[in-house]
C-alpha cells in the first residue's frame, strides 16, 4: 500500500500521542489512584498502534502493544502504578519518540526495543497470573462475551448532569441500559457500523452517552467494542435483538443500569480518597473537573478549526509583506501627488491591511504551550539526575507568541530551567537545614503585557551568592575590585549572564560547561528581547524574559546618515529630540548630554559605522534619538529624522552572520533595502 | 543514454574577470542582474558591496575582484551580478562581464596547475580548457565562508 500520501499526518498525530502519553503519565505520577488517567495514555497508545501498523512500522507497533498491555494491567487494578514501571512507561514513549523523529527525518523508524518489551513483559507477568487463566478458560462463546464484558468492556461514566437525567427518567418509567457492542474483528467499515447501531437505538430511545466519544467512534478511533448509554422504554431482549440485527455484531450485551450502584461507587470511592489523603485533594478533583470540563469544551470548539499546514501560512505571510512593501510605496506616491481621491483611497487600504495584518499575525501565534509541554518530564528526569525533589508549576501555557518567537525560544528556556534545577534548588539535606520544604518549587509563568510577552522562571532556591559571584566575576576579570564593591545586589546578579562566567564549582552534566547563561542573554536579545534576574539570597531567583509579540513586521523610526537611510526600531526609542552642539559635555572621552536630568551617553552612529564625512561641527543642533535597553539609555546622533513606518524584517541572510549593530533589513517603498539598527549592542 | 550525456556535460556560466575567463555550474545560478542599487552594510569585509533587494529577498553582494585581491575598478555598462543560490544562502557576485554558457565535459576538468596568476589558489576548484579558451572553475564554498563576527580578514 502507498502510505507516503499519510505520512505526513501521521506524524503530527504520532507526535500529538506521545505528547499527550507524556503528560497524562507525568498526571499519573501524581495521581496514581486515577484510572481514568490511564485510560487516556491507553486510549492514546491504542491509536498510535493501530496507525503505525498500518503504516507498517512495526516496532512502535510491537511497544506501544506491550504499553497497552501493562496500561491495561494497570487500569484492570492487576498491577500497582509505582515508580519503577512508569520509569520503564516513561523510557518506551521516550523510544516512541525518538522513532517517529526518526521516521519524520525520513529513516525506517526501526530501533531495538527488544529490552525495553522485555522489561513490559516482566511488569506485566509481574502480577498478571489471572489474565493468563482468564485467556485459557474463554474458550467458549459465553465465556468471552463475560470476560469480556467484566474486563475490557469500555466503562460507561456519568457526570452529575446525566445522572440527573437518568434518575428522572427512572421515575417517568424509562430504564436505562448499558449497550455495550462488540463487532467482528474483520469488520472493513466500523464507523458504518456504528452509524447504524446509533440509528437503530435511536429509533428506540435516547441515547445520553457514548464510550468511547461520538467523535472516536466516527473516526473508527476505537477497539472492536463500544458502549452505549440508552433510555428507553423497551427492554433488552429486543433491544439486543435489534442490534444484533446489524451485520458485522459479534456481541451484544444489555445491561440495566443501576442508578443505585452508580451513585454508590462514586460515593465510595470519593470516600477512599477522602480517607487517604488530606484537605488539598479536594482541590485536586476540582482540578480533574475543571480539566475535563475544559476537554469537553476543545471538543466542541475542534469542530471549527481545521488543519492549515505551517508553510501555508509562512507563503501567506510573505505575500503580506510584499504587501506592505508596496502599500509603503503607494503611501509615498499619493504624499507627493496630493490628489485627494488617491489619498482617500491609499488610507483606506492603508487600514483594511493593518486589519489584515492583525489577522495574519494571530493566525500565526501559537500558545507557548508547544514550548513548555515537554519541560514536565525534562523536570522530572533532572531532577531523577539530580537526586533534588522538584515541583515544575507551569502558568499561563495558553499565552500566545508568534510562531517565529517560539521557534527560537525553546532553547534558552531549557538552558535557564537547567540552570534553575542544577544552581537553583538545593538538595534536599541542604533545604531541611534551611528549614525550607524539602521539594523545591520552580514556576514558569508567560503572560502578556502591552505589545510584549513576558516568561518567567521562578525557583525557591539558593538565589545569587553576592560574594561568590563577586569573586568570582574579579577573578575572571569581568569586573573590577573597585567597581564592585558599589554595584546593586541586582547588577551582581545580572553578572552571571556575562560571557566567560560560570559558577557552579563542580562541571556536572545539566549545566555549566563554561558556555553558560551569556548565551541565553545573546539569543533573548538577537529576539529583540531582554532578560533579567532577580534574587533574595537563601530565598530564589526569578528570571524575566521579555520578548515582542511578533519578529515579522515592526514599527520603526527611519532616520537619515549621509544620505543612507537606517531604521531603529520603536520598542527601543523612548524619543527623539533637537539638542543644541553646545550641551554637549566630555566626561572620560564620552560625550554625554543631560537629558532630563539624567546623564545620557551619545553614540556617533557616523562613526561606529566608519562612515565618511565628518559631521558638521558649525552645525549647531544636532538631531538625536533617545533609545533604551532595559534601563540604561543612551543617544544616538543622526542626520535627521525621516519618520515612523511598519517594516517587514527580514535577515540579512546567512553570510553576513551578525553584523556589528545591524539586526536585519528591510525594503522600503522605492525598493531600497534600508538596514535596521540593533540598540542593544550599541548600549555596553 | 540522457543520463550519461548529463553526467559528462555539465552546463557552466562563464564570467570575465580582469583578463581571465572563470566557469559557475549553472545549477547553483539563479539569475544574472545588471547592477542595481547597493545599500552598504557597516563594518563588513570590503569586499561585500553590501545588500540589494532582490525581488523581496535582501541578497548581499560581493565584489569578486576585490575578493580575489585584485585590483578595483569603477562599475560600467557590461558589470554584472551574478545571484548564486548556495546551499545555505543567496549571494551575489560583481562581475566585469557575464558572456557565456558552455557545456563543459568532465573529462576536460583538470586540477589546478600550480601557477595560475594572482588569484589565491583556494579559491579555485579546477581548471578546464575548451578550445584555446582555459576555464577556471571556482570553489565556491571558499569563496563564502560565512562571515562571523570578528571575522577581520581583508578588512
Amino acid at each position: 500500500m502507498d502510505t507516503n500520501q499519510y505520512l505526513e499526518m501521521f506524524i503530527d498525530e504520532s507526535k500529538e500521542h506521545i505528547q499527550a502519553c507524556n503528560e497524562h503519565l507525568l498526571e499519573l505520577e501524581k495521581n496514581p489512584e486515577d484510572l481514568g488517567i490511564v485510560n487516556e495514555i491507553f486510549r492514546s497508545a491504542h491509536t498510535l498502534k493501530g496507525m503505525s501498523a498500518t503504516m507498517g512500522y512495526e516496532d512502535i507497533a510491537d511497544l506501544t502493544h506491550k504499553m497497552e498491555n501493562v496500561l491495561d494491567a494497570i487500569r484492570n487494578a492487576k498491577i500497582l502504578v509505582t515508580t519503577e514501571i512508569l520509569d520503564v512507561v516513561f523510557k518506551a514513549v521516550d523510544y516512541l519518540e525518538e522513532m517517529v523523529v526518526d521516521i519524520a527525518s525520513g529513516g525506517s523508524g526501526k530501533k531495538d526495543v527488544s529490552a525495553l518489551v522485555n522489561a513490559l513483559n516482566l511488569i506485566e507477568a509481574g502480577s498478571s497470573l489471572e489474565s493468563l487463566a482468564t485467556s485459557e478458560t474463554a474458550a467458549t462463546k459465553e465465556a468471552v462475551e463475560t470476560d469480556n464484558s467484566s474486563i475490557q468492556k469500555p466503562a460507561l461514566r456519568f457526570d452529575d448532569y446525566e445522572m440527573t437525567v437518568i434518575s428522572q427518567s427512572a421515575e417517568q418509567g424509562f430504564s436505562t441500559y448499558d449497550v455495550t457492542v462488540q463487532l467482528r474483528d474483520d469488520c472493513l467499515l466500523k464507523a458504518a457500523r456504528v452509524f447504524m447501531v446509533f440509528e437503530i437505538l435511536e429509533k428506540a430511545g435516547e441515547i445520553i452517552k457514548s464510550e468511547p466519544n461520538v467523535q472516536y467512534l466516527e473516526n473508527e478511533e476505537f477497539d472492536q467494542m463500544f458502549s452505549i448509554a440508552l433510555i428507553t422504554k423497551e427492554d433488552a431482549d429486543t433491544l439486543k435483538a435489534k442490534v444484533m440485527k446489524v451485520s458485522e455484531v459479534e456481541i451484544v450485551s444489555v445491561d440495566q443500569i443501576d442508578l443505585e450502584s452508580i451513585t454508590k461507587d462514586k460515593v465510595a470511592s470519593a470516600a477512599e480518597t477522602v480517607k487517604e489523603t488530606v484537605s488539598n485533594d479536594v482541590g485536586k478533583q476540582q482540578e480533574v473537573v475543571a480539566q475535563k470540563g475544559k476537554k469537553s469544551a476543545a471538543v466542541q470548539s475542534g469542530n471549527k478549526t481545521i488543519r492549515v499546514n505551517i508553510d501555508r501560512l509562512d507563503v501567506l505571510m510573505n505575500l503580506f509583506e510584499e504587501l506592505v512593501i508596496d502599500r509603503g510605496r503607494l503611501q509615498s506616491i499619493a504624499t507627493e501627488l496630493h490628489n485627494p481621491e488617491l489619498n482617500e483611497t491609499v488610507e483606506r487600504m492603508t487600514r483594511i491591511s493593518g486589519d489584515l495584518q492583525n489577522i495574519i499575525l494571530n493566525m500565526r501565534m501559537i500558545p507557548v504551550e508547544t514550548v513548555f509541554n515537554r519541560f514536565p518530564k525534562m523536570v522530572r528526569t533532572l531532577a531523577r539526575d539530580l537526586d533534588k525533589k522538584i515541583n515544575l508549576e507551569i502558568i499561563g501555557a495558553e499565552t500566545e507568541l508568534d510562531r517565529t518567537v517560539i521557534d527560537e525560544i525553546g532553547d534558552p528556556l531549557v538552558h535557564l530551567i537547567r540552570n534553575a534545577l542544577d544552581h537553583g534548588v538545593e538538595s534536599p539535606a541542604e533545604r531541611r537545614a534551611k528549614g525550607k520544604p524539602e521539594e523545591g518549587t520552580v514556576t514558569l509563568r508567560a503572560y502578556h503585557s502591552g505589545n510584549h510577552v513576558f516568561i518567567e522562571l521562578e525557583d525557591d532556591g539558593a538565589g545569587v551568592n553576592r560574594e561568590r559571584v563577586l569573586a568570582k566575576a574579579i577573578k575572571n576579570g569581568i569586573v573590577t575590585e573597585e567597581a564592585s564593591a558599589s554595584m546593586t545586589d541586582r547588577q551582581v546578579a545580572e553578572l552571571i549572564l556575562s560571557s566567560g562566567f560560570s559558577t557552579a564549582e563542580v562541571i556536572s552534566d545539566v549545566s555549566g560547561r563554561g558556555v553558560g547563561l551569556d548565551v541565553v542573554k545573546n539569543t533573548i536579545e538577537s529576539l529583540g528581547g531582554y532578560i533579567s534576574i532577580e534574587s533574595t539570597e537563601g530565598q530564589g531567583s526569578l528570571f524575566q524574559v521579555q520578548l515582542p509579540l511578533t519578529l515579522s513586521i515592526i514599527s520603526v523610526m527611519l532616520v537619515e546618515l549621509n544620505s543612507e537611510i537606517y531604521a531603529v526600531p520603536l520598542s527601543s526609542i523612548i524619543e527623539t529630540a533637537i539638542i543644541q552642539t553646545s550641551d554637549i559635555m566630555n566626561a572620560h572621552n564620552q560625550k554625554v548630554i543631560d537629558f532630563r536630568g539624567n546623564i545620557v551617553p551619545l553614540v556617533n552612529l557616523k562613526e561606529t559605522f566608519e562612515m565618511g564625512g565628518e559631521q558638521d561641527a558649525t552645525d549647531d543642533l544636532q538631531s538625536v534619538v533617545i533609545v533604551r535597553k532595559g534601563e540604561r539609555i543612551a543617544g544616538l546622533i543622526v542626520d535627521s529624522f525621516i519618520g515612523q513606518q511598519e517594516i517587514v524584517l527580514k535577515s540579512l541572510g546567512n553570510y553576513l552572520q551578525s553584523v556589528f549593530a545591524i539586526s536585519g533589513a528591510t525594503i522600503l517603498g522605492n525598493g531600497q533595502v534600508a538596514l535596521i539598527i540593533d540598540c542593544n549592542a550599541l548600549i555596553k | 543514454m540522457t543520463e550519461l550525456i548529463a553526467q559528462n556535460d555539465m552546463k557552466y556560466i562563464v564570467f570575465q574577470l580582469m583578463d581571465k575567463e572563470y566557469a559557475i555550474g549553472v545549477d547553483v545560478v539563479q539569475a544574472i542582474e545588471k547592477m542595481i542599487s547597493i545599500t552598504r552594510v557597516p563594518k563588513t569585509p570590503s569586499y561585500v558591496k553590501g545588500v540589494l533587494n532582490l525581488r523581496g529577498v535582501v541578497t548581499p553582494i560581493v565584489d569578486l575582484r576585490e575578493r580575489f585581491g585584485l585590483e578595483t575598478k569603477e562599475l560600467e555598462e557590461s558589470s554584472r551580478i551574478i545571484i548564486l543560490n548556495l546551499e545555505d544562502f543567496d549571494v551575489g557576485l560583481i562581475v566585469d562581464a557575464a558572456n557565456d554558457v558552455l557545456d563543459i565535459p568532465f573529462q576536460s576538468i583538470e586540477p589546478q596547475p600550480d601557477v595560475v596568476g594572482s588569484v589565491e589558489s583556494d579559491f579555485i576548484a579546477g581548471v578546464a580548457k575548451i578550445d584555446k579558451r582555459l576555464l577556471v572553475m571556482l570553489n565556491l564554498e571558499k569563496v563564502f565562508e560565512p562571515l562571523k563576527r570578528g571575522s577581520t580578514d581583508e578588512l
